[in-house]
């Protein structure tokens, strides 16, 4: 009998649609090659976008202002609401407006290096292009960021890198950016070129003849489920880092759109590739219903340590400073406390590791201020993070400006997700995945302050250009109804799936498995893996998914607003999801980025790389669930950032 | 314009904001007056008998004293009007309450609707009272307003009907005197505390100036 | 701590709503308010009962999904989102009602979740510039006094929760319309349109059926971010400039 584990290895999958040639000519070259869709023509395409954060707000706003047809989704109440509007720090850009050295070149090598040589050089490169152009889209639409004494904008430095190029809004660039694209879409909802459907999910994707046709979605407040039909499909829907149950994602965003995608055909890459952030507010007890994130920028001015000796149990400010072990500035004295993220977050585990963790259950280390406050005053602390200072005394009832804060490491972004080409394009014609949900530019590790950069460039500048060229190819597709027999077959299963989850009726909450599912992933396939431990979490997930279908309890019906229901229904694909997390994970045998193998680690405890046997992209084909998946891989090619072990040292 | 103002909220908020302004304009004046009662007889008699010729020989007897009325009018209309349809709309934007209730905003401001409808009321008892005499206690004399107000003031209603009216008044000015420098834009954080200063001393004043002249007749200090 | 929890339930958007009592156990001070209602949701499921509805979604302050009415305080007795309050402001023994927002404006769906999209559409009458994509200028070519940055950014920060609705007697949305209103008004890329757009807005701030602005106040104490009441003021301000410029054209 062959287990999940026995996966196939397939053809390799190649991403056609970059040009080759010098790489900055790239993007104009692809751009000049697509075809163009006549603008008289465009009104009789519809296209459908899945999600309205950053990169669907955008990506709806743009294409409707083309002259598209957009009909678009989301399960918030409001479009203002997706996730994007959490993310505190910044936007990186190459304005180089600071004359510290900054160029498309740089932003490009240094994303590069940040996801430690497994992204895309084509897809990164034309990121630091486009981040350029992003400000001043957000600038024009009157997003507010921060501004000097002069009037022109401010920048800071963000993890990873060594000049000063994120753009931010306080701690609220993320809501400023996503309300920017969600009054563009606004404009557009009123204009008429855009259809908006709030609170209403997508459950399936529509695949006629080998083609992304439609969606089926439900809406949420009355529970019908219904089919929307389009000449193409854009998922903009994020990551799925809520598979863990504990992360800073929100808690309703979920995975099933992109999952759905990929049991209808779409590979999918890389899944193994989370990212857990350093700077997280600790939890508190078996509560905890989702963990908070302090923005990395905290780490331009705070000192993060841990007591040089296991099991002190001093207060902060009683520990001497010479019995105060900075940790990032003594192993990483050239970046210090600005290491990449994947770095700081292990470090973080492995002090807490050797007991010298702080706080209920030594889960912790310090953020101390102390310095920054002597060296600018209250005030100047004040105006930069006061709004996080805040939040984290009314999350821990702990005054930061007096008492060093606490934080620890937990599951923030996923790297992974749904294979693309140059083209944004998944392996399903038409279909397309754009922001978090597909898995292009960030390789192992997302650099901050990129995946607002990312989003935005895939919705406002790249989606909107290259989709052209596959409506311009496909100009007149069949048109779709309720009545094709695939139509019937999709939503029948859409609905049997709805109606099993009702009838079960059994013992345990929907929210016992999540709890249960999440705490597995942590402990096997979080910020350190091995081979047992994912063998081990292999084994288990499958008996969960059977207990799931054997005891779910789900109270009311189908025909009504059921959050209960909306919960199942995500965590039957997590618990799908999740199965391939770990077998990706297991079989790259590696460590890199976000993911760390506990066997591929240098003497002195380092990420150990084996460009040798795993310069690819790996991109997961379905076949069915529980059943081993088909491997496709997708080499990788630097030309022009040679792969070298990271060193922030 | 007139369209465009009559049809908003905003815009209706400002015609009660305009027209409380040329009505509180007016108290001022009037209380000042009222005043000159405590310096005798002749002298507020007098007063009386001058606001009927003001403006003469270019305006003819009573013009510019039936130029006010008329402006006053307008302005009373005007503000209940739109005081009136504004809390229509307000009320059926919350039909239903929370069931946990909770003391809200300051007195003035919970009194505005009350204490709107408690002026107009005395508006009315008030020209019917000392204007046309025709609800005035014992006989209302043509020309003679000292006799006339001491004749008020020396029955216990119309002590309480005034004083209570004026306190009404009170409150009214100090949230009403605010919220029309709010609702006409001229409010700011720099001016707030100036504007919410000057709105108590003008509610004081003014109660304290009216209240006066009933409790000069009571006292006997007016007779 | 053990808290008792009077909760209003209602069907659906057509059905008639009342209080429900029912007892939590075991709450712990470091609890958010929708921890403890988890709690709660957990408890009614394993008895067979129907889970009490709530909009949530990120948590942490932001999303402006979560929208209670605590004790007859919008978001509660502290100045935060619902999501943001946690146990440790309450004392075991209390009762606490539970309510959804009310106005005409945000009918409720069910249980303690209302109907918003009002706000969604007097955006779309005018919170927004009129800027294409690729159609921006070099972000440095029109610097930004830093003041007026500041002043829109303040205004910027409203996360459309609805807690002013919520908190005003009029049912008002002045506060949130006039939080956009100030944001792009006083940005040098908002004045193309800053006449219409305040005129636009406030038309369909009208047209939602919120009520009028008595400067009560409780607008601005209820909103977790702050946004001061003089944000009404200086839209009062924008408006009527707004009319003068119409009358004259």
């Amino acid at each position: 009998m062959t287990t999940y584990a026995d996966y196939a290895t397939g053809t390799p999958v190649t991403d056609t649609k970059a040009p080759a040639g010098p790489i900055h000519e790239r993007w104009d070259k692809r751009r000049f090659e697509a075809k163009l869709v006549n603008p008289a023509n465009r009104r009789k395409h519809t296209v459908i976008v899945v999600g309205t954060g950053l990169a669907g707000g955008s990506a709806g706003a743009t294409l409707a202002e083309q002259g598209y047809r957009v009909v678009q989704f989301c399960y918030q109440d409001s479009p203002r609401r997706a996730h994007s509007i959490a993310a505190q720090g910044g936007i990186n850009a190459a304005k180089n407006y600071r004359n510290d050295g900054d160029s498309i070149h740089r932003l490009f090598y240094d994303t590069v290096k940040g996801g430690d040589f497994r992204a895309r050089e084509s897809n990164v490169h034309r990121l630091a292009q486009i981040s350029v152009e992003i400000i001043d889209q957000c600038v024009a639409q009157g997003v507010p960021f921060a501004r000097e004494y002069g009037g022109l904008l401010d920048t800071r430095s963000f993890g990873g890198v060594q000049v000063s190029r994120t753009f931010y809004a306080r701690g609220q660039t993320g809501q400023q950016l996503l309300l920017g694209a969600y009054q563009a879409l606004s404009r557009q909802i009123a204009a008429g070129n855009v259809e908006m459907h709030p609170r209403t999910e997508m459950l399936d994707l529509i695949v006629v003849d080998g083609r992304a046709r439609g969606i089926v979605a439900r809406d949420l407040i009355t529970g019908k489920i219904d089919t929307y039909f389009a000449d193409a499909v854009v998922l903009a829907s994020g990551g799925y880092g809520n598979v863990f149950y504990l992360s800073t994602n929100a808690m309703n965003s979920n995975a099933t759109a992109v999952w759905r995608a990929h049991r209808r055909g779409a590979y999918f890459a890389n899944p193994c590739f989370t990212q857990i952030h350093p700077t997280c507010i600790p939890r508190t007890g078996d509560h905890q219903s989702k963990l908070t994130l302090m923005s990395e920028s905290l780490r331009n001015d705070g000192r993060i340590w841990v007591p040089k000796a296991q099991g002190d149990t001093r207060p902060p400010n009683e520990i001497p400073e010479d019995e105060r072990d900075y940790y990032l500035e003594r192993i990483y004295p050239s970046f210090g406390n600005l290491v990449p993220r994947d770095i700081a977050s292990r470090a973080a585990k492995n002090v807490c590791d050797e007991g010298r963790g702080v706080g209920p259950g030594g889960q912790g280390v310090y953020l101390d201020f102390a310095d920054a406050i002597r060296r600018m005053g209250r005030k100047a602390v004040e105006a930069r993070y006061g709004n996080l200072f805040d939040m984290y005394q009314r999350i821990t009832d702990e005054d930061p400006y007096e008492v060093p804060m606490r934080i620890y490491p937990a599951v923030h972004y996923t790297m992974g997700g749904l294979w693309v080409d140059y083209d944004l394009q998944t392996t399903i014609p038409g279909l397309f995945a754009i922001g978090e949900a597909n898995f292009s530019d960030h390789g192992a590790n997302r650099l901050g302050a990129s995946a607002l950069m990312q989003g935005l460039a895939d919705g406002y500048f790249v989606l909107p250009a290259t989709i052209n060229d596959y409506l311009a190819r496909n100009p007149h597709q069949d048109p779709v109804t309720d009545a094709h027999p695939v139509v019937q077959e999709v939503l029948a299963e859409t609905e049997d799936r709805i109606n099993l989850l009702l009838a079960v009726d059994g013992d345990r909450t929907p929210d016992s498995f999540h709890r249960e599912l999440g705490e597995l992933m942590w402990e096997f396939c979080g910020m350190a893996r091995s081979d047992t431990g994912l063998r081990k979490a292999l084994e288990r997930i499958p008996q969960i998914r059977e207990e799931f279908w054997r005891r779910i309890k789900v109270p009311g019906s189908g025909e009504e607003f059921n959050q209960s229901l909306e919960k199942a229904n995500r965590i039957v694909d997590y618990l799908e999801l999740a199965e391939l997390m770990c077998l990706d994970a297991l079989h790259r045998t590696e460590s890199c980025g976000g993911h760390f193998r506990e066997e591929s680690q240098t003497p002195d405890g380092e990420a150990a790389r084996k460009d040798d046997a795993f310069s690819y992209a790996a991109a997961w084909e379905f076949t069915g669930t529980g059943e081993a998946p088909v491997l496709h891989r997708e080499d990788l090619v630097f030309e022009y950032v040679h792969p070298t072990q990271r060193s922030y040292a | 314009m007139a369209r465009t103002m009559w049809d908003s909220s905003v815009g209706k908020k400002t015609v009660m904001a305009v027209s409380g302004v040329i009505m509180l304009l007016y108290l001022v004046a009037h209380v000042i007056g009222n005043l000159k009662i405590f310096f005798g007889a002749g002298e507020f008699n007098h007063y009386g008998h001058w606001l009927r010729t003001v403006g003469e020989p270019f305006m003819h007897y009573e013009w510019t004293l039936w130029l006010i009325r008329v402006v006053l009018l307008a302005a009373v209309v005007a503000h209940a009007t739109s005081a009136y349809q504004l809390s229509r709309r307000d009320i059926r934007a919350r039909p239903s309450k929370y069931v946990h209730k909770k003391p809200r905003a300051g007195y003035a401001t919970r009194t505005m609707r009350w204490g709107g409808v408690i002026l107009g009321l005395f508006i009315v008892w008030h020209v019917l009272d000392l204007t046309t005499g025709t609800v005035h206690p014992g006989g209302f004399q043509e020309g003679h307003p000292y006799q006339n107000v001491v004749d008020t003031f020396s029955t216990w209603y119309g002590n309480v009907v005034y004083i209570v009216a004026m306190l009404a008044l009170g409150l009214h000015i100090r949230h009403g005197f605010w919220s029309a420098a709010q609702t006409l834009g001229v409010g700011s954080r720099r001016r707030d505390r100036a504007l919410k200063t000057l709105a108590n001393v003008l509610a004081l004043l003014l109660t304290a100036g009216f209240v006066a002249v009933p409790v000069g007749v009571m006292t006997g200090v007016v007779s | 701590m053990k808290l008792t929890l009077r909760v209003w339930r209602q069907k659906n958007a057509d059905a008639e709503g009342a209080m429900s009592t029912y007892e939590v156990d075991d709450i712990s001070p470091d609890m958010s308010f929708l921890e403890m209602l988890d709690v709660l949701n957990e408890q009614l499921i394993l008895a067979g009962e129907e889970p009490v509805a709530f909009d949530h979604d990120c948590r942490e302050g932001i999303c402006g999904a979560c929208s209670l009415v605590i004790n007859g305080d919008a978001h509660g007795p502290e100045r935060t989102t619902t999501c943001q309050l946690h146990m440790r402001s309450f004392r075991d023994g209390d009762t606490i009602d539970i309510e959804p927002w009310r106005a005409s404006a945000f009918p409720v769906i069910k249980d303690l979740v209302v109907d918003r999209s009002a706000f969604d559409r007097i955006i779309q009458a005018g919170g927004y510039i009129t800027a294409p994509t690729g159609s921006a200028p070099e972000a440095h070519a029109t610097p930004v006094p830093k003041a007026d940055a500041d002043f829109a950014f303040e205004h910027a920060e409203c996360i459309g929760c609805g807690a002013c609705v919520a908190a005003c007697p009029n049912g008002a949305a002045m506060l949130f319309t006039s939080a956009k209103v100030n944001h792009l008004n006083v940005l040098p890329q908002g004045a193309p349109e800053r006449e219409t757009r305040v005129l636009d807005m406030v038309a369909r701030m009208d047209a939602e059926g919120f009520g009028g602005c008595t400067l009560t106040g409780e607008c601005a104490t209820a909103c977790p971010k702050g946004i001061p009441l003089m944000s009404i003021t200086s839209m009062n301000k924008e408006w009527l400039r707004a009319t003068r410029k119409a009358g004259k054209r």
